[in-house]
């Protein structure tokens, strides 16, 4: 007979230190799942592709005359608004990923309960990664040369790709909340239009009426446009900088907890 | 009930301690105040139909499911308050194998490892080893997707024992397996055994519950409605009956003349086989009976005591038409359960 089961040693929380090897652990099983998987990853690379040749010679002239005074304007609004759309991905998934038995697994082991949400949405920065560098290289093709050199633009693709992850969060709650994978697109898509449309991403905001060009000031998307915008044409870092870095970690500060715990309540 | 005379136990010997267990699912009560005592070492089989609150009630021990009243223990550890602890002593391998389909076996394996702290070779060669001793190893670096059943439960039941738990759920581990991959799960349920683990399986079939457990609940709309030993409850159901069968075919008819006379009831008989079937109220009775044959001169082929199957202590105590006959048990239980708390 095993009473000799001794369970004094062990400890009723997970360090911090702990918390973070468990996520990486499922990271990697994020990044094997993308290896396994590659047809996954046609959003990232199409859809770059795509919208960047689209709204460029669609708008280019209408908004800055032409196509190629256009491209300094467009490039980071097309950025972040194509890395942040496939950021709704991330929830989607992690939806369709939660109704698989594994997940049982996952809760019923001794790891830090965050651990199975803040893997899969480190794992997809590599999606953003993709989206990042494909938009930048259409751009280049295209015959953008930003003036703000090689590390400006490295640095902004950190930031863009840095706040799509913050933002993943925000889906990753409706993925965590909803019931079905659609009703997280749905949502998302809700709650993202408006988000990135109402923004300077694609044109100046001076044309707007006040109180739309209000809402467009204080749109986050806005501010990490501008920051992107002044580190790849001018190589410089302001306040809009700032403010998005401060909206991403806001947004990871108030999302994370309540998306775990949403975690842990259901089922 | 070893624990009569107010000896308490200390927690060391009880794996799993669950006291009115309650879970409602809208206007379900899915499991409607379980009480379950499992001896640390020992397979513990809970038993019931579809529906009945098995896998509720083991989500609940588990961690994986809040209790809505009640509490259990698990080595001594609250499942709610110190639930990371309670991770650390159970393994669970659920109805539906809680493995990722998108990745190989390997993968999956090193995948739980690293989560369970192993270092990247511990992790490599754990997977290594576990997948050799379950028969995997061919299968290795397929994906699951290809994975027949067995082979999937077998992977999952390898996950929960990356860690060697003390204590292992196993949630209808051969629903839907072949005879021979079911026959190759019990070995490995009770080699687990031997090894000091405890397990605590649910099952839907009663031949099962009879081959590996050493106590059984049996549960019925989210009520443990009888509980203890498979003899025990065999038992309650009824007598055992006795079978002869008579060499010369020809003697049937006289000896179920004897057996009716010496045992006063009534016999039946099976004609093709030669063989006679009676209640066996009183043992004693079958030395006269036996006497009595030999006496007549006829020649006996077989004799044997059939007690009754787990398949009939299931249909009395939860089927229909014996409501009455399932809430007398209950009480029973309850009782039974008091001298054991």
């Amino acid at each position: 007979m095993s009473s000799s089961v001794k369970t004094g040693h062990l400890k009723n929380h997970t360090s911090f230190i702990q918390s973070l090897r468990h996520s990486l652990t499922m990271a990697y099983r994020g990044i094997l799942k993308i290896r396994r998987t590659p047809e996954q990853l046609f959003d990232v690379t199409l859809q770059p592709i795509i919208f960047t040749l689209m709204f460029t010679y669609i708008f280019g002239g209408a908004i800055s005359g032409d196509v190629q005074s256009y491209l300094p304007v467009i490039i980071p609004g097309i950025l972040v608004q194509t890395v942040i759309t496939t950021s709704i991905v991330t929830g989607v998934q992690l939806r369709e990923d939660m109704d698989k038995g594994v997940f049982d697994r996952f809760k019923s082991l001794p790891i830090a309960r965050i651990a199975p949400l803040a893997g899969a949405l480190l794992a997809d920065t590599i999606r953003y990664t993709i989206a990042t560098v494909l938009t930048f290289s259409m751009g280049f093709i295209m015959g953008y040369r930003p003036d703000g050199g090689i590390g400006s633009v490295v640095l902004a693709a950190l930031l863009v790709i840095f706040v799509s992850w913050a933002m993943s969060w925000i889906f990753a709650f409706f993925g965590v909340i909803s019931r079905t994978a659609s009703s997280v697109q749905g949502v998302s898509m809700l709650v993202l239009f408006p988000l990135t449309f109402m923004s300077n991403a694609f044109v100046p905001a001076d044309t707007m009426p006040n109180w739309l060009q209000w809402f467009v000031n204080i749109n986050p998307v806005s501010h990490v446009v501008s920051a992107v915008r002044e580190l790849t044409n001018s190589g410089t870092v302001g306040s809009d900088m700032v403010w998005s870095l401060v909206g991403a970690i806001a947004i990871v500060a108030v999302f994370a907890p309540i998306t775990v715990r949403a975690y842990m309540r259901r089922t | 009930m070893e624990y009569k005379n107010g000896k308490k136990p200390n927690n060391g010997d009880w794996a799993v301690e669950a006291n009115g267990l309650v879970k409602v699912f809208g206007d379900n009560k899915a499991v409607d105040g379980v009480n379950l005592n499992v001896k640390a070492g020992s397979i513990y089989g809970v038993l019931g139909p579809n529906g009945a609150g098995k896998t509720t009630t083991i989500r609940m021990l588990a961690t994986l499911l809040r209790p809505d009243a009640g509490s259990a223990r698990i080595f001594g550890h609250d499942v709610q308050k110190e639930s990371q602890i309670v991770r650390q002593l159970i393994g669970v391998t659920g109805q539906y194998a809680s493995v990722d389909e998108s990745l190989s076996a390997t993968e999956n394996l090193i995948i739980f490892s690293r989560l369970l702290g192993l270092g990247r070779a511990e992790a490599r060669k754990k997977a290594a080893d576990l997948l050799e001793e379950f028969g995997l190893t061919e299968a290795a670096k397929r994906p699951l997707k290809n994975f027949s059943g067995g082979m999937r439960r077998r992977l999952d039941l390898a996950a929960s024992l990356i860690a060697q738990p003390p204590l292992i759920f196993l949630d209808e581990p051969t629903t839907g397996l072949d005879p021979r991959t079911r026959a190759q799960m019990w070995d490995t349920i009770r080699r687990l055994v031997s090894t000091g683990s405890t397990v605590l399986l649910t099952t839907q079939y009663l031949d099962e519950a009879d081959q590996l457990a050493d106590r059984i609940a049996v549960i019925d709309r989210g009520h443990v409605v009888a509980e203890g030993t498979v003899d025990e409850l065999k038992q309650s159901v009824g007598t055992s009956s006795l079978q002869l069968r008579v060499l010369d075919p020809s003697d049937i008819e006289m000896a179920r003349q004897t057996v009716e006379h010496v045992l006063g009831v009534q016999a039946t008989l099976s004609s093709e086989a030669a063989k006679i079937t009676a209640p066996m109220a009183n043992a004693d009775l079958v030395t006269d009976l036996l006497i009595a044959l030999r006496e007549k001169g006829i020649t006996l082929s077989e004799v044997s005591v059939q007690k009754p199957t787990l398949d009939e202590v299931f249909l009395t105590i939860t089927g229909h038409g014996v409501e009455e006959k399932a809430k007398e048990t209950g009480t029973e239980t309850k009782r039974a359960e008091a001298v054991n708390v």
